[in-house]
């Protein structure tokens, strides 16, 4: 395997809860809690999970925009985890965002020329024909009007917005985009015209996508790869159609199953998980297993021993004591295959945890 | 919400062709937040009749010695031949001919038109210095204080507290008292003007560095905020390429809803005798002139509209200019 464009390894980050004058630490929530992953060149990423799971922060992490409390971060081979501003300036322009939002995302007083022109400004780049030359090439590249260069944001629709966001992300032809749920504020017609437009622009411009999400369809569409995040951590990480077609965590199983199906006679072939009660705050998470208190499956060792994020499969990495659809029980892909089917529960379950 | 993007050929596939976005080029001209506002601004009758005021009442300010010299006479010339000698008063209760049009102040028999014709100088001249300082004071500290935040935050908060509770009346007339007649290398007036507006902007300050304040902490969680800083902006470009645009307009109101608090203030210090000193008239000073002969209330009638137009006239501007650049604030 060549080395991942983006390597993320056991990333932490706590929002510290302090009080009284002196500001004493009277606890943390734990938003990431030990992410791992890697991202290679030319493939898409998909991070899904619920509200609060902390998926937008992982990848406000990645870029930067907050300081990682622990883990290590690698671009291409630099660790970032702790670079400093100066430092990370020249590396702003291989990995950029696209925000969620594109009407808190668009400076209201700016025109769409300033806005996507900003990067160049920034990054003291010069163009060859001026900088209005490349924003109206960036422009046409994302489908707008270059004509609209000196309109403002309020002018143009939520779609169009979005695409704005997106022209200035790629005004620097980055390497690496995270994309913050880049579709979920648009409506369901416009969603299929953005996120094509993303599909398009990283067959034409060889980008790598960190897609974040909550909307398991719109994952399914554009990544080859999904990591499914709880609580702060990953629980499952697979290719798109392993993880879609035989998941393996109980909570993407949980998660998958609440997928509207636009036909009612296979909606009621399905069977519906409803998960009990809230998800657990992330200041106190359960400990061990962070599921298991929502987990239909859940036994003693659940709540004593935390399962690791391990591979039962090729590509497929679960982090379960009692894994769903599992080809064999502790068959980290260094073991052959071929053992016995994982409905065996605790033992297997064990002999997993204690590796 | 869920996408039905399963379905394998969605209906749109916009990139390659540049018209899917939106209107062709040659459509409607666009138009700036600016030009939004103007027109919004054209359509209320009452703030522009405010603005027309507060436009008339600076050209009086500015051409006040073209003015007088073309209808009467200096403002601290004494006509002593109009006053009665026995009752203080002008000869016919009021003093008004054709050339003194708003008759004479009892005692000295000065001409009152050219007097309140001078006043708005000094009035204006104050409450914009003092309204200016106040802005670019609070503006900054609130800027630094939000976007900053912790300790900055809290030591600039703080001092806001510090100032507001401050008995600013007293303050300046214990200064008033002990500052000599020259000071800080000024003399007379313009010591005394530099003072009040020392005294109205400096302790004003933190009435428009909260409101800044706040605006800023909402502004800094916008995510535009959050672009500029993943293209590696620095503070200093996001705080004045990024946030001040966004406050012009709240700036904007407040400076224009603070200048007639200050003509106030400076008309009430100049009432207690400790702004501009006489013979330099001062709206202030020529109703606590009148208020001695409180008999004849004609004497209060003229400084005292003079005081109730101007601030009027920037209320009511002010008022319309913030329902056009920010109509979601009402």
């Amino acid at each position: 395997m060549t080395d991942p464009l983006l390597s993320v390894q056991n990333l932490q980050k706590h929002f510290p809860i302090t009080k009284g004058l002196l500001k004493r630490q009277v606890g943390a929530v734990k938003a990431v809690d030990g992410v791992s992953f890697d991202v290679v060149k030319g493939e898409t990423i998909g991070l899904v999970g619920e509200s609060g799971c902390g998926k937008t922060t992982t990848g406000r992490l990645i870029t930067r925009l907050i300081e990682p409390t622990g883990g290590k971060i690698v671009f291409e081979g630099h660790d970032i985890t702790h670079a400093s501003q100066g430092r990370m300036r020249p590396l702003r322009r291989d990995v950029q965002m696209i925000f969620q939002d594109p009407y808190s995302s668009l400076n209201p007083r700016h025109t769409v020329g300033a806005i996507v022109g900003a990067p160049f400004r920034i990054q003291g780049i010069k163009t060859e024909q001026g900088t209005k030359k490349a924003v109206q090439e960036i422009l046409e590249l994302v489908g707008l009007n270059p004509e609209h260069y000196n309109r403002y944001p309020h002018e143009f629709s939520g779609g169009q917005r979005q695409r704005i966001g997106i022209a200035r992300t790629l005004a620097l032809k980055p390497k690496l985009i995270i994309a913050d749920e880049p579709v979920s504020a648009l409506d369901v017609s416009i969603q299929a015209q953005v996120v094509n437009l993303l599909e398009d622009l990283q067959n034409e411009l060889d980008l790598t996508y960190v897609v974040i999400a909550h909307d398991l369809s719109v994952v399914r569409h554009i990544s080859d790869r999904v990591a499914v995040m709880y609580l702060g951590k990953i629980v499952e990480l697979a290719d798109r159609k392993s993880l879609y077609e035989s998941p393996m965590h109980p909570y993407t199983n949980a998660l998958l199953s609440a997928v509207p199906i636009p036909d009612p006679k296979r909606r009621k072939e399905r069977e519906r998980i409803r998960l009990q009660g809230d998800v657990p705050s992330p200041l106190n998470p359960p400990p061990a297993c962070r599921f298991h208190t929502r987990c239909w499956k859940a036994q003693e060792i659940c709540s004593q021993v935390e399962p690791p994020l391990l591979a039962l499969a090729t590509g497929h990495q679960v982090a379960c004591h009692f894994p769903e659809n599992a080809p064999a029980p502790g068959a980290v892909s260094t073991t052959g295959e071929g053992l016995v089917t994982a409905d065996g529960g605790p033992a297997a379950g064990d002999g997993t945890a204690a590796e | 919400m869920t996408a039905p993007l399963d379905v394998p050929a969605t209906p749109t596939d916009p990139a390659p062709v540049p018209t899917v976005a939106g209107v062709s080029a040659t459509a409607i001209q666009g138009r700036s937040l600016g030009q939004i506002a103007w027109m919004r601004l054209k359509r209320d009758k009452i703030a522009i009749a405010g603005g027309l005021v507060v436009i008339f009442l600076i050209l009086v300010a500015v051409f006040a010695p073209l003015i007088v010299g073309l209808f009467g006479h200096d403002p601290i010339q004494f006509n002593s031949d109009l006053i009665d000698s026995s009752t203080m008063a002008p000869k016919d209760g009021t003093g008004i001919s054709a050339e003194h049009l708003f008759g004479v102040e009892p005692v000295n028999g000065r001409d009152i038109f050219s007097r309140i014709v001078y006043g708005a100088r000094i009035s204006l001249l104050i409450a914009f210095l003092a309204t200016l300082l106040s802005v670019v004071i609070g503006t900054l500290l609130g800027v630094t204080a939000a976007y900053f935040g912790g300790l900055v935050d809290s030591i600039i908060s703080k001092t806001m507290d510090v100032f507001l509770a401050f008995p600013i009346l007293v303050f300046a007339m214990a200064l008033a008292g002990i500052i000599p007649d020259d000071a800080f290398g000024l003399t007379g007036d313009t010591l005394r003007v530099a003072l009040l507006v020392f005294v109205i902007g400096f302790f004003n300050w933190p009435y428009i560095g909260r409101i800044i304040r706040g605006q800023t902490l909402s502004l800094r969680e916008r995510e535009f905020v959050d672009a500029a800083r993943s293209l590696g902006a620095r503070g200093s470009y996001v705080i004045f390429r990024e946030i001040l645009p966004n406050l012009v307009a709240p700036i904007l109101i407040y400076a224009t809803l603070l200048i007639p608090t200050n003509v106030v203030f400076e008309a009430s210090l100049s009432f207690l005798g400790v702004g501009v000193r006489p013979p330099t008239p001062t709206w202030g000073g020529m109703l606590s002139d009148a208020v001695r002969f409180y008999t004849m209330p004609y004497f209060m009638l003229f400084p005292g509209m003079a005081i109730f137009i101007t601030v009027l006239a920037f209320n009511l501007f002010g008022d319309g200019l913030r329902d056009a650049l920010d109509p979601k604030a009402r």
